[in-house]
């Protein structure tokens, strides 16, 4: 099952295209079957113990995981998939 | 080297001022470091000290950029009541290398002060702005 994966900054210069295809039925194998074509991905956007880091977006089609099933999100063939650097700071 | 169209650098500030007390945010768009359009984003914190783009809007700007093949060249936001350099959350929080972060202060609110920096590595680098 191939699911579109939108990629931008860092990310894209890894894979060396705006979007790549991945398998998994959820957000994390599909993650993991990233990290194996391109090693080095899942660093890119999760810490050691897995989770996502906080200044990273994944989006099923229009819906931040978070509000999702977070990496437990089901995934279907004709989804899209974006990862965004999160936009954030302030004065303190 | 930062060049903003005037109307650009107007917007800002203007936008800045409408979110007083809070902060603003935003995304100028560019084309080989040329400024293509500005957004204004929402911002999540609704906070005088913090600022995030709400993810759903955030995907909505970059989605417009991404489709007309722009970078995200400036990403901007607001600081109320201190100068306009990068803040420790600021530089903990800067995830896009290839941007300029422009920080555009009101804390004399009668002469706001407009500046560009570059954040690598946790690295702050002023960047010249130039207002064409």
């Amino acid at each position: 099952m191939a699911i579109e994966v939108n990629v931008t900054s860092t990310l894209r210069t890894l894979v060396g295209a705006k979007s790549v295809q991945g398998d998994g039925a959820t957000v994390g194998a599909l993650l993991a079957d990233l990290e194996a074509k391109f090693p080095g991905f899942k660093d890119q956007i999760s810490g050691d113990d897995g989770e996502l880091h906080r200044f990273v977006n994944v989006y099923v089609n229009d819906e931040d995981i978070r509000f999702l099933e977070a990496l437990d999100t089901p995934l279907s063939a004709d989804d899209v998939v974006s990862i965004l650097p999160a936009l954030a700071g302030g004065s303190r | 080297m930062l060049t903003l169209p005037k109307d650009h650098v107007d917007e800002m500030i203007a936008h800045a001022k409408e979110d007083v007390p809070n902060e603003c945010c935003g995304i100028i768009a560019g084309e080989n470091r040329k400024a293509t359009k500005l957004y204004r984003a929402i911002n999540a914190e609704a906070s005088p000290y913090r600022y995030s783009v709400e993810p759903k809007d955030l995907l909505r700007i970059y989605r417009d950029l991404d489709s007309n093949d722009w970078d995200v060249l400036v990403i901007y936001h607001s600081h109320t009541q201190t100068e306009a350099h990068p803040s420790p959350t600021d530089i903990r929080l800067a995830a896009w290398e290839d941007a300029y972060y422009v920080i555009v202060s009101l804390q004399d609110d009668g002469n706001p002060v407009v500046r560009a920096f570059r954040i690598q590595d946790g690295e702050v680098t002023e960047e010249e702005m130039e207002i064409a």
